[in-house]
């Protein structure tokens, strides 16, 4: 397939249907970020699917796994649930109750101390302000994508830009 | 006809497909599993000491120590979607400040830090575990069975 041939669609189309083109460009585009907000409307959590970025909650979770969320405001928290907070943590060896807000500390499986070292300083319990969301479900591998393009970010501009240019070029 | 391109193309999304039902039919095939089982836990030994917790503050706290016995099988919890369960206790009490109060540790013994009021009030071990599959839902258990304990009035000195 030579450049010449790549191009043919394009030539042949008119105005109105290269606008289509865009268009239907457009639509993909949107539809994405509208499954986006509508699963942050149905979960409560303001990032409903999160990958896991670190080997902190190793055995059970590695890099590149995908952790959904949920985070219903009537739902208290729990000990042993898995949160996932600013960072990104695990299960609640210890929950607090104080003056009507929840206090607790998270650590990671995988690590020997505590998570204090990694809440703003000075901090020393989570709140149910600084919770993302509880883990609900598990699906491996499948963020390993997003890793490779978070480390390689010309590997992602790629990606993104023979995508863009194939959507626009082919005709449907 | 079809050019490399295109087999590949094509291979890589039946091969993504094909994978995709699998992992779908192992998340519905251990959906409605019942996973609750029982759990007999008994204390042994029970002491509260006055001592410095250094990973909280600097201050002197109560700390309850105990040494429990823990009996439960399960072996029947495991199948082809169990990747491990993270075990874990349970201390739940009441104090008058909080309605609910709960400490938790994987294993070994359980310790939590609360003003001596709790010292005459029923504290409860219970043992829960999380489930972590392969693909599927991460439910959290309670094993039915919990034991109930008093913490002494007096704090123990003595190194045990």
């Amino acid at each position: 397939m030579d450049l010449v041939s790549l191009f043919d669609d394009v030539k042949r189309m008119n105005k109105r249907q290269f606008l289509y083109q865009l268009l239907s460009f457009g639509m993909i585009v949107s539809s994405a970020l509208m499954i986006w907000k509508g699963l942050m409307v149905v979960t409560g959590s303001e990032s409903p699917i999160v990958v896991v970025l670190s080997g902190s909650m190793e055995p059970a979770f590695h890099r590149g796994d995908l952790l959904f969320l949920t985070n219903y405001p009537e739902e208290p928290v729990r000990v042993g649930e898995i949160v996932v907070f600013k960072v990104e943590g695990r299960d609640i060896p210890i929950v607090h109750q104080k003056n009507g807000t929840i206090k607790f500390l998270t650590k990671g499986d995988n690590n020997s101390v505590d998570d204090r070292g990694l809440y703003a300083p000075g901090q020393l319990w989570l709140t149910k302000r600084d919770v993302v969301g509880r883990a609900r479900g598990f699906l491996p591998y499948v963020g390993m994508v997003t890793i490779l393009m978070n480390e390689y970010p010309k590997f992602k501009y790629a990606v993104l830009a023979c995508l863009g240019f194939y959507v626009l070029i082919h005709r449907e | 006809m079809h050019s490399v391109l295109q087999r590949a193309n094509s291979i890589l999304a039946y091969a993504l497909s094909v994978l995709a039902c699998l992992t779908f039919a192992c998340f519905v095939s251990t959906v409605f599993l019942d996973y609750v089982t029982d759990a007999n836990i008994n204390t042994v030994k029970v002491v509260v000491k006055n001592v410095p917790d250094y990973s909280a503050s600097r201050e002197k706290n109560d700390l309850g120590f105990l040494t429990f016995d823990l009996q439960t099988d399960l072996t029947h919890l495991f199948n082809w979607n169990v990747k491990q369960l993270f075990l874990y206790l349970t201390a739940e009490y009441e104090t008058s400040n909080n309605e609910l109060n709960q400490v938790s540790k994987g294993n070994g013994c359980a310790l939590g830090q609360d003003h001596i009021e709790s010292a005459n009030k029923n504290i409860t071990l219970t043992l829960s575990w999380n489930i972590i599959p392969n693909a599927g839902l991460l439910p959290n258990i309670f094993a039915s069975g919990s034991h109930s304990f008093q913490f002494p009035v007096e704090y123990t000195t003595s190194r045990m």
